[in-house]
Protein backbone atom coordinates (compact mmCIF):
# COMPACT_ATOMS: atom_id res chain seq x y z
CA UNK A 1 0.00 0.00 0.00
CA UNK A 2 2.83 2.34 0.88
CA UNK A 3 4.47 1.73 -2.48
CA UNK A 4 1.21 2.42 -4.29
CA UNK A 5 0.80 5.67 -2.40
CA UNK A 6 4.39 6.55 -3.27
CA UNK A 7 3.64 5.91 -6.98
CA UNK A 8 0.46 7.99 -6.79
CA UNK A 9 2.19 10.92 -5.06
CA UNK A 10 5.27 10.86 -7.30
CA UNK A 11 3.15 11.02 -10.44
CA UNK A 12 0.76 13.56 -8.93
CA UNK A 13 3.72 15.83 -8.22
CA UNK A 14 4.90 15.43 -11.83
CA UNK A 15 1.38 16.06 -13.17
CA UNK A 16 1.28 19.32 -11.24
CA UNK A 17 4.47 20.72 -12.79
CA UNK A 18 4.13 19.45 -16.38
CA UNK A 19 3.17 22.32 -18.66
CA UNK A 20 2.38 21.51 -22.28
CA UNK A 21 1.59 17.82 -22.40
CA UNK A 22 3.36 14.49 -22.65
CA UNK A 23 6.61 15.63 -24.24
CA UNK A 24 7.08 18.34 -21.64
CA UNK A 25 6.77 15.63 -19.00
CA UNK A 26 9.88 13.90 -20.33
CA UNK A 27 12.56 16.04 -18.61
CA UNK A 28 10.69 15.76 -15.32
CA UNK A 29 10.33 11.99 -15.74
CA UNK A 30 14.05 11.70 -16.44
CA UNK A 31 14.83 13.53 -13.24
CA UNK A 32 12.31 11.94 -10.87
CA UNK A 33 11.95 8.40 -12.17
CA UNK A 34 15.27 7.68 -13.91
CA UNK A 35 17.90 9.69 -12.04
CA UNK A 36 16.41 10.02 -8.57
CA UNK A 37 14.38 6.85 -8.01
CA UNK A 38 15.95 4.47 -10.57
CA UNK A 39 12.57 2.92 -11.33
CA UNK A 40 13.37 2.71 -15.07
CA UNK A 41 16.33 3.44 -17.35
CA UNK A 42 16.56 6.09 -20.07
CA UNK A 43 16.30 3.29 -22.64
CA UNK A 44 13.09 1.94 -21.16
CA UNK A 45 11.70 5.47 -21.10
CA UNK A 46 12.44 5.82 -24.84
CA UNK A 47 10.71 2.49 -25.46
CA UNK A 48 7.66 3.61 -23.52
CA UNK A 49 7.45 6.82 -25.53
CA UNK A 50 7.76 4.87 -28.79
CA UNK A 51 4.95 2.52 -27.77
CA UNK A 52 2.92 5.31 -26.18
CA UNK A 53 2.82 7.09 -29.52
CA UNK A 54 1.37 4.09 -31.36
CA UNK A 55 -1.13 2.96 -28.77
CA UNK A 56 -4.41 4.66 -27.98
CA UNK A 57 -4.58 7.38 -25.38
CA UNK A 58 -2.43 10.14 -24.03
CA UNK A 59 1.33 9.66 -24.03
CA UNK A 60 1.78 10.91 -20.47
CA UNK A 61 -0.85 8.45 -19.24
CA UNK A 62 0.58 5.56 -21.26
CA UNK A 63 4.04 6.20 -19.85
CA UNK A 64 2.72 6.48 -16.29
CA UNK A 65 0.86 3.18 -16.66
CA UNK A 66 4.02 1.50 -17.98
CA UNK A 67 6.22 2.70 -15.14
CA UNK A 68 3.62 1.97 -12.44
CA UNK A 69 3.04 -1.48 -13.87
CA UNK A 70 6.76 -2.20 -13.88
CA UNK A 71 7.00 -1.25 -10.21
CA UNK A 72 3.87 -2.82 -8.74
CA UNK A 73 1.91 -4.67 -11.42
CA UNK A 74 -1.63 -3.75 -12.44
CA UNK A 75 -2.39 -1.86 -9.21
CA UNK A 76 0.82 0.13 -9.68
CA UNK A 77 -0.17 1.06 -13.23
CA UNK A 78 -3.54 2.32 -12.03
CA UNK A 79 -2.05 4.22 -9.07
CA UNK A 80 0.48 6.02 -11.29
CA UNK A 81 -2.20 6.93 -13.83
CA UNK A 82 -4.58 8.27 -11.19
CA UNK A 83 -1.64 10.25 -9.82
CA UNK A 84 -0.81 11.89 -13.14
CA UNK A 85 -4.42 12.95 -13.80
CA UNK A 86 -5.25 14.08 -10.25
CA UNK A 87 -3.68 17.60 -10.40
CA UNK A 88 -5.38 18.30 -13.74
CA UNK A 89 -8.77 17.38 -12.28
CA UNK A 90 -8.34 19.72 -9.34
CA UNK A 91 -6.73 22.63 -11.20
CA UNK A 92 -9.09 22.62 -14.19
CA UNK A 93 -12.16 22.28 -11.98
CA UNK A 94 -11.07 25.25 -9.85
CA UNK A 95 -10.18 27.41 -12.86
CA UNK A 96 -13.41 26.57 -14.68
CA UNK A 97 -15.48 27.28 -11.59
CA UNK A 98 -13.89 30.59 -10.61
CA UNK A 99 -12.00 32.26 -13.44
CA UNK A 100 -14.01 32.47 -16.63
CA UNK A 101 -11.44 34.34 -18.71
CA UNK A 102 -8.29 32.75 -17.27
CA UNK A 103 -6.54 32.28 -20.60
CA UNK A 104 -7.13 35.92 -21.61
CA UNK A 105 -5.60 37.53 -18.53
CA UNK A 106 -2.49 39.49 -19.59
CA UNK A 107 -0.45 38.23 -16.66
CA UNK A 108 -1.29 34.60 -17.54
CA UNK A 109 -0.43 35.08 -21.21
CA UNK A 110 2.89 36.73 -20.40
CA UNK A 111 3.79 34.09 -17.84
CA UNK A 112 3.08 31.28 -20.28
CA UNK A 113 4.99 32.91 -23.11
CA UNK A 114 7.96 32.77 -20.71
CA UNK A 115 7.19 29.21 -19.59
CA UNK A 116 7.05 27.99 -23.20
CA UNK A 117 10.65 29.13 -23.72
CA UNK A 118 11.67 27.12 -20.67
CA UNK A 119 9.67 24.08 -21.83
CA UNK A 120 11.55 24.22 -25.15
CA UNK A 121 14.95 24.24 -23.41
CA UNK A 122 13.90 21.46 -21.02
CA UNK A 123 12.72 19.20 -23.87
CA UNK A 124 15.90 20.00 -25.82
CA UNK A 125 17.96 18.81 -22.85
CA UNK A 126 15.81 15.69 -22.57
CA UNK A 127 16.31 14.89 -26.25
CA UNK A 128 20.09 15.25 -25.91
CA UNK A 129 20.05 12.85 -22.94
CA UNK A 130 17.85 10.34 -24.76
CA UNK A 131 19.96 10.43 -27.90
CA UNK A 132 22.95 9.25 -25.88
CA UNK A 133 21.22 5.94 -25.19
CA UNK A 134 19.31 5.57 -28.45
CA UNK A 135 21.72 6.86 -31.11
CA UNK A 136 24.58 4.39 -30.99
CA UNK A 137 25.88 4.12 -34.55
CA UNK A 138 25.48 5.53 -38.05
CA UNK A 139 22.24 3.70 -38.81
CA UNK A 140 20.50 4.85 -35.63
CA UNK A 141 21.72 8.41 -36.27
CA UNK A 142 20.24 8.29 -39.78
CA UNK A 143 16.92 6.91 -38.46
CA UNK A 144 16.76 9.63 -35.81
CA UNK A 145 17.48 12.48 -38.26
CA UNK A 146 15.12 11.12 -40.94
CA UNK A 147 12.27 10.77 -38.47
CA UNK A 148 12.95 14.25 -37.11
CA UNK A 149 12.91 15.75 -40.62
CA UNK A 150 9.91 13.67 -41.67
CA UNK A 151 7.85 14.54 -38.60
CA UNK A 152 8.64 18.25 -38.94
CA UNK A 153 7.94 18.54 -42.66
CA UNK A 154 5.33 15.88 -43.44
CA UNK A 155 1.88 15.60 -41.95
CA UNK A 156 2.05 11.86 -41.23
CA UNK A 157 0.97 9.89 -38.18
CA UNK A 158 3.84 8.99 -35.81
CA UNK A 159 2.76 5.36 -36.13
CA UNK A 160 4.18 5.27 -39.66
CA UNK A 161 7.64 6.32 -38.44
CA UNK A 162 7.64 3.98 -35.47
CA UNK A 163 6.56 0.94 -37.50
CA UNK A 164 9.04 1.71 -40.30
CA UNK A 165 11.88 2.15 -37.81
CA UNK A 166 11.02 -1.13 -36.11
CA UNK A 167 11.15 -2.94 -39.45
CA UNK A 168 14.48 -1.29 -40.33
CA UNK A 169 15.80 -2.42 -36.95
CA UNK A 170 14.78 -6.03 -37.60
CA UNK A 171 16.16 -6.02 -41.13
CA UNK A 172 19.47 -4.49 -40.05
CA UNK A 173 20.05 -6.50 -36.89
CA UNK A 174 18.51 -9.91 -37.55
CA UNK A 175 18.48 -10.44 -41.29
CA UNK A 176 21.76 -8.77 -42.27
CA UNK A 177 23.91 -9.36 -39.18
CA UNK A 178 23.18 -13.06 -39.00
CA UNK A 179 26.72 -13.73 -37.81
CA UNK A 180 26.10 -11.91 -34.53
CA UNK A 181 24.23 -14.84 -33.04
CA UNK A 182 24.78 -18.54 -33.41
CA UNK A 183 22.85 -20.16 -36.23
CA UNK A 184 21.39 -22.80 -33.93
CA UNK A 185 19.75 -20.14 -31.82
CA UNK A 186 18.19 -18.65 -34.89
CA UNK A 187 16.83 -21.98 -36.05
CA UNK A 188 15.26 -22.47 -32.65
CA UNK A 189 13.67 -19.05 -33.00
CA UNK A 190 12.16 -20.00 -36.34
CA UNK A 191 10.82 -23.29 -35.05
CA UNK A 192 9.14 -21.50 -32.16
CA UNK A 193 7.46 -18.95 -34.37
CA UNK B 1 -27.55 8.15 -16.84
CA UNK B 2 -25.47 11.16 -17.86
CA UNK B 3 -22.37 10.09 -15.89
CA UNK B 4 -22.21 6.76 -17.65
CA UNK B 5 -22.66 8.51 -20.98
CA UNK B 6 -19.82 10.96 -20.12
CA UNK B 7 -17.58 8.03 -19.23
CA UNK B 8 -18.50 6.20 -22.45
CA UNK B 9 -18.04 9.16 -24.82
CA UNK B 10 -14.59 9.93 -23.43
CA UNK B 11 -13.72 6.24 -23.28
CA UNK B 12 -14.22 6.16 -27.06
CA UNK B 13 -12.03 9.27 -27.48
CA UNK B 14 -9.32 7.65 -25.37
CA UNK B 15 -9.54 4.44 -27.36
CA UNK B 16 -9.23 5.94 -30.82
CA UNK B 17 -7.03 9.00 -30.28
CA UNK B 18 -3.52 7.83 -31.04
CA UNK B 19 -0.48 10.06 -30.68
CA UNK B 20 -1.24 12.05 -27.58
CA UNK B 21 -2.72 15.36 -26.52
CA UNK B 22 -4.14 17.17 -29.51
CA UNK B 23 -5.08 13.89 -31.21
CA UNK B 24 -8.08 13.97 -28.85
CA UNK B 25 -9.30 17.19 -30.49
CA UNK B 26 -11.27 15.74 -33.46
CA UNK B 27 -13.03 13.37 -31.07
CA UNK B 28 -13.96 16.23 -28.77
CA UNK B 29 -15.39 18.11 -31.77
CA UNK B 30 -17.49 15.07 -32.51
CA UNK B 31 -18.70 14.85 -28.90
CA UNK B 32 -19.58 18.55 -29.07
CA UNK B 33 -21.61 18.01 -32.25
CA UNK B 34 -23.39 14.85 -31.17
CA UNK B 35 -24.20 15.69 -27.53
CA UNK B 36 -24.25 19.50 -27.31
CA UNK B 37 -22.52 19.26 -23.91
CA UNK B 38 -20.22 22.11 -24.91
CA UNK B 39 -19.94 24.43 -27.93
CA UNK B 40 -17.14 24.78 -30.47
CA UNK B 41 -16.26 28.13 -28.91
CA UNK B 42 -15.99 26.55 -25.48
CA UNK B 43 -13.74 23.92 -27.04
CA UNK B 44 -11.44 26.67 -28.30
CA UNK B 45 -11.36 28.19 -24.79
CA UNK B 46 -10.59 24.73 -23.48
CA UNK B 47 -7.49 24.49 -25.63
CA UNK B 48 -6.29 27.91 -24.45
CA UNK B 49 -6.85 26.99 -20.79
CA UNK B 50 -5.13 23.62 -21.28
CA UNK B 51 -2.09 25.32 -22.68
CA UNK B 52 -1.92 27.55 -19.61
CA UNK B 53 -2.27 24.88 -16.94
CA UNK B 54 -0.12 21.94 -15.93
CA UNK B 55 -0.98 18.39 -16.89
CA UNK B 56 -1.49 16.46 -20.12
CA UNK B 57 -3.61 18.47 -22.59
CA UNK B 58 -6.00 15.61 -23.34
CA UNK B 59 -6.75 15.13 -19.64
CA UNK B 60 -7.29 18.85 -19.14
CA UNK B 61 -9.74 18.90 -22.03
CA UNK B 62 -11.70 15.92 -20.72
CA UNK B 63 -11.85 17.43 -17.23
CA UNK B 64 -12.97 20.79 -18.59
CA UNK B 65 -15.69 19.26 -20.78
CA UNK B 66 -16.91 17.01 -17.98
CA UNK B 67 -16.97 19.91 -15.53
CA UNK B 68 -18.98 22.11 -17.91
CA UNK B 69 -21.48 19.29 -18.31
CA UNK B 70 -21.96 18.02 -14.76
CA UNK B 71 -19.59 19.70 -12.29
CA UNK B 72 -16.93 17.79 -10.37
CA UNK B 73 -18.56 14.33 -10.66
CA UNK B 74 -18.85 14.91 -14.41
CA UNK B 75 -15.17 15.88 -14.59
CA UNK B 76 -14.19 12.71 -12.75
CA UNK B 77 -16.30 10.51 -15.06
CA UNK B 78 -14.98 12.01 -18.30
CA UNK B 79 -11.35 11.89 -17.11
CA UNK B 80 -11.59 8.29 -15.94
CA UNK B 81 -13.29 7.43 -19.22
CA UNK B 82 -10.43 8.95 -21.20
CA UNK B 83 -7.65 7.10 -19.34
CA UNK B 84 -9.31 3.67 -19.00
CA UNK B 85 -8.46 2.46 -22.55
CA UNK B 86 -4.83 3.56 -22.05
CA UNK B 87 -4.55 1.59 -18.84
CA UNK B 88 -6.03 -1.57 -20.36
CA UNK B 89 -4.01 -1.43 -23.58
CA UNK B 90 -0.71 -0.59 -21.89
CA UNK B 91 -1.11 -3.31 -19.26
CA UNK B 92 -1.62 -5.83 -22.07
CA UNK B 93 1.31 -4.46 -24.11
CA UNK B 94 3.56 -4.47 -21.02
CA UNK B 95 2.72 -8.13 -20.39
CA UNK B 96 3.44 -9.13 -23.98
CA UNK B 97 6.63 -7.08 -23.97
CA UNK B 98 7.88 -8.78 -20.81
CA UNK B 99 7.30 -12.18 -22.37
CA UNK B 100 9.19 -11.37 -25.57
CA UNK B 101 11.83 -9.05 -24.10
CA UNK B 102 14.69 -11.42 -24.85
CA UNK B 103 13.44 -12.27 -28.33
CA UNK B 104 16.01 -11.19 -30.92
CA UNK B 105 13.39 -9.79 -33.27
CA UNK B 106 11.87 -7.65 -30.53
CA UNK B 107 15.28 -6.41 -29.48
CA UNK B 108 16.18 -5.63 -33.08
CA UNK B 109 12.90 -3.77 -33.51
CA UNK B 110 13.68 -1.65 -30.45
CA UNK B 111 17.16 -0.92 -31.80
CA UNK B 112 15.34 0.87 -34.65
CA UNK B 113 12.49 2.20 -32.52
CA UNK B 114 14.60 4.09 -29.99
CA UNK B 115 16.21 6.55 -32.40
CA UNK B 116 12.81 6.98 -34.10
CA UNK B 117 11.19 7.77 -30.77
CA UNK B 118 13.99 10.25 -30.05
CA UNK B 119 13.44 11.79 -33.50
CA UNK B 120 9.71 12.20 -32.85
CA UNK B 121 10.39 13.88 -29.52
CA UNK B 122 12.95 16.13 -31.22
CA UNK B 123 10.26 17.07 -33.76
CA UNK B 124 7.89 17.96 -30.91
CA UNK B 125 10.72 20.02 -29.43
CA UNK B 126 11.07 21.81 -32.76
CA UNK B 127 7.39 22.79 -32.86
CA UNK B 128 7.60 24.10 -29.28
CA UNK B 129 10.65 26.12 -30.36
CA UNK B 130 8.75 27.66 -33.28
CA UNK B 131 5.96 28.79 -30.95
CA UNK B 132 8.28 29.97 -28.18
CA UNK B 133 10.95 31.82 -30.16
CA UNK B 134 9.09 33.18 -33.19
CA UNK B 135 6.02 35.33 -33.66
CA UNK B 136 3.17 33.71 -35.51
CA UNK B 137 3.85 33.61 -39.24
CA UNK B 138 1.26 34.21 -41.93
CA UNK B 139 0.46 32.08 -44.93
CA UNK B 140 0.75 28.42 -45.79
CA UNK B 141 3.71 26.10 -46.02
CA UNK B 142 6.69 25.05 -43.95
CA UNK B 143 8.68 28.30 -43.93
CA UNK B 144 5.59 30.47 -43.48
CA UNK B 145 5.11 29.28 -39.91
CA UNK B 146 8.11 31.37 -38.85
CA UNK B 147 7.30 35.00 -38.13
CA UNK B 148 9.81 37.45 -36.68
CA UNK B 149 12.34 36.25 -34.12
CA UNK B 150 11.41 37.11 -30.54
CA UNK B 151 14.87 38.15 -29.43
CA UNK B 152 14.05 38.44 -25.74
CA UNK B 153 12.80 34.83 -25.86
CA UNK B 154 15.97 33.68 -27.62
CA UNK B 155 18.10 35.37 -24.95
CA UNK B 156 16.06 33.70 -22.21
CA UNK B 157 16.46 30.32 -23.93
CA UNK B 158 20.24 30.70 -24.19
CA UNK B 159 20.54 31.82 -20.56
CA UNK B 160 18.36 28.90 -19.40
CA UNK B 161 20.39 26.41 -21.41
CA UNK B 162 23.65 27.73 -19.99
CA UNK B 163 22.32 27.64 -16.42
CA UNK B 164 21.08 24.07 -16.86
CA UNK B 165 24.21 22.75 -18.54
CA UNK B 166 27.31 24.79 -17.67
CA UNK B 167 27.71 22.96 -14.36
CA UNK B 168 28.00 19.65 -16.17
CA UNK B 169 30.50 20.71 -18.84
CA UNK B 170 34.21 19.98 -18.54
CA UNK B 171 35.69 23.35 -17.67
CA UNK B 172 33.06 24.36 -15.11
CA UNK B 173 32.57 20.98 -13.48
CA UNK B 174 34.39 22.10 -10.35
CA UNK B 175 32.44 25.31 -9.95
CA UNK B 176 30.13 24.53 -7.02
CA UNK B 177 27.63 27.30 -7.71
CA UNK B 178 27.15 26.40 -11.39
CA UNK B 179 26.94 22.73 -10.47
CA UNK B 180 24.23 23.43 -7.90
CA UNK B 181 22.26 25.54 -10.38
CA UNK B 182 22.36 22.84 -13.04
CA UNK B 183 20.93 20.36 -10.54
CA UNK B 184 17.90 22.52 -9.66
CA UNK B 185 14.45 21.03 -10.24
CA UNK B 186 12.84 22.00 -13.60
CA UNK B 187 10.00 23.71 -11.72
CA UNK B 188 12.51 26.35 -10.50
CA UNK B 189 13.43 27.23 -14.09
CA UNK B 190 9.76 27.16 -15.12
CA UNK B 191 8.80 29.53 -12.31
CA UNK B 192 11.71 31.87 -13.07
CA UNK B 193 10.73 31.90 -16.76
CA UNK B 194 7.14 32.77 -15.84
CA UNK B 195 8.41 35.74 -13.81
CA UNK B 196 10.68 36.86 -16.66
CA UNK B 197 7.72 36.49 -19.03
CA UNK B 198 5.54 38.72 -16.86
CA UNK B 199 8.21 41.39 -16.26
CA UNK B 200 9.26 41.68 -19.89
CA UNK B 201 5.73 41.15 -21.29
CA UNK B 202 6.66 38.15 -23.43
CA UNK B 203 3.21 37.70 -24.94
CA UNK B 204 3.28 41.05 -26.73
Amino acid sequence: MKELLDLFLTFARMGAVTFGGGYAMLPILQREVVEKRHWVTNEELTDYYAIGQCTPGIIAVNTATFIGNKQRGVAGGIAATLGIVFPSLVIISVITAFISNFAELAVVRNAFAGIRVCVFVLILNAVIKLSKSSVKDTLTLIICLLVLAGAVILDVSPIVFVVAAGIIGIVAKVLIHKDQAGSTEQEEEEVRS
Amino acid sequence: MIYLRLFWEFFKAGLFAIGGGLATLPFLQEISASTGWFSEAQLADMIAVSECTPGPIGINMATYAGFLTKGVPGAVCSTLGLVTPSIIVILIVARILKKFQSNRYVQAAFYGLRPASTGLIAAACFSVMVIALFTKGTGEGFLAQFGAVRWHAVILAVVLWLLMNLGTLGKFKNNIVLKKISKLHPIVFLAASAVVGIIFKFAE
